[in-house]
């Protein structure tokens, strides 16, 4: 309380000194006061009560109407610095959570990172932003150097953020602690449905690819659960075909079966898989059709298979007035031998 | 943009008639599910979801079908969905939802 007082005596010389002279360097030193008393927490209605209680003793006689309504200006003061206050407190814990938030995001990125590898005969590109902080799409691949196989998962978790990025993560395990022997497409989606269903949320589902390739046999296996489907882009005719596989989103129920297909895979020609954060795309109030996402790949396709992915997600985020509603994720895997 | 769903009841007895119109998105879904969710526990109501005028849904509102017809069964209930537009119907479609929830097969247009 001593600094206030002096603070007052202070604040009154001030106040008297720029009512007689109107002088600038006054008005400087208020600012600093008021500076002052900020790092001091003096709220700005104890500011209010110094400069009534200062004009007061400069003015004795102030008219009643002045009097009251520097009373008014008190009050609205004092519930201004309540909201005020707050305020700050809730900014403060904003602040809190984002910081968590970041952490969380990070831990996120190790868990789920997974590392292209190199195969025999593939030319890999993926990419995967995350429209807010954290992702609930997901790409895996599996390496087999024993027989030289590579398992790709492609995955959607409906909903976003945290309750998506921690669904992810349990599919992430789930699948590594598979055995060998169920690496097969349609088993790793019965699986994991089971795992789905028992363990999420009703309303929460998953969507996913699973694609297997074989260098041995050229030969990709595959099996969706109510994934977007993907493409397979013929080099020679330059035309996009869409892989179609039938198959019931993971969680919806306990008894899903998963059919598995298979294609062999030429020379040049491309898989290329993708979330529905690229499908569901909009401009404006219009959505991008799935032909206009192919027309963009087809611009691309040519470049080495990282270098089209990026271009194709710089094309959107490029365009006036895109948004990103959802994740977005783009995987294509050529064949080059 | 308009980021809004209208949901309207209208009860015939045991048939429930929900007509939505608007957007269903990971912003209005909970609103969806605070409407729909409820009419599921109703033993024996037979809930018709009418999805005309329903010109976006993303799959936060498949995550709602999905619990409500959980919900059904838990409860004894149906749950069919009626008059969908060709955007919609195909997220059902792609997710082969539309194998386990009831979908009448009139084909609408909508953009």
């Amino acid at each position: 309380m001593e600094t206030i007082r002096l603070d007052l005596e202070n604040y009154r010389n001030l106040l008297k000194e720029y009512l007689v002279t109107k002088d600038e360097t006054a008005l400087y030193r208020a600012e600093q006061f008021s500076k002052l008393s900020m790092q001091h927490n003096v709220s700005p209605e104890e500011i209010v009560h110094v400069h009534i209680e200062a004009l007061k003793e400069l003015y004795p006689d102030l008219p009643e109407a002045v009097d009251d309504s520097l009373n008014f200006l008190l009050e609205a003061m004092i519930s201004y610095g309540l909201a005020y206050q707050e305020f700050t407190t809730l900014r403060q814990k904003q602040s809190e959570l984002k910081s968590e938030i970041s952490v969380a995001a990070r831990m996120q990125e190790t868990l789920l990172s997974t590392v292209k590898p190199d195969i025999r005969g593939l030319e890999i590109g993926a990419i995967s932003v995350a429209a807010n902080q954290m992702s609930g799409d997901y790409y895996h691949f599996v390496a087999d150097k024993d027989d030289d196989t590579l398992g790709i998962a492609i995955a959607d978790v409906i909903g976003k953020g945290i309750p998506a990025a921690l669904a992810m993560s349990m599919i992430k395990y789930s699948m590594d602690s598979f055995p060998e022997s169920q690496r097969n497409p349609s088993a790793i989606l019965e699986n994991l449905n089971r795992v789905v269903e028992r363990n999420v949320d009703p309303s929460m589902f998953i969507t996913m690819f699973y694609g297997l390739y074989n260098p041995n046999n050229e030969t990709f296996s595959y099996a969706s659960a109510g994934h977007e489907p993907g493409f397979y882009y013929h080099s020679r005719k330059n035309e996009f075909e869409e892989i179609e596989a039938r198959g019931l989103v993971l969680g919806a129920t306990e008894q899903a079966k998963y059919k598995q297909y298979e294609r062999k895979i030429k020379k040049d020609d491309c898989i290329i898989l993708l979330t529905d954060g690229v499908t569901e795309c909009r401009l404006g109030d219009r959505f991008i059709e799935r032909d206009e996402i192919l027309e963009v790949i087809q611009t691309y396709i040519d470049l080495p298979a990282q270098e089209a992915v990026e271009q194709v997600y710089k094309h959107f985020e490029r365009l006036q007035d895109f948004h990103f509603r959802d994740d977005f994720t783009l995987i294509i895997i050529r064949k080059n031998v | 943009m308009n980021i809004n769903l209208n949901v309207e009841l209208v009860e015939q007895g045991t048939t429930l008639h929900l007509v939505l119109s608007g957007e269903i998105d990971a912003y209005t879904a909970p609103k969806l599910k605070e409407e729909l969710l409820p009419l599921t526990k109703r033993a024996g109501a037979s809930i018709i979801v009418d999805l005309e005028n329903v010109n976006y849904m993303d799959s936060t509102g498949l995550g709602v079908f999905i619990s409500a017809l959980k919900s059904t069964k838990e409860h004894g209930s149906e749950l069919k969905l009626v008059q969908l537009q060709d955007r919609v119907r195909r997220l059902f479609e792609i997710t082969s939802l539309d194998s386990i929830i009831s979908i009448d097969s009139t084909v609408r247009g909508g953009n």
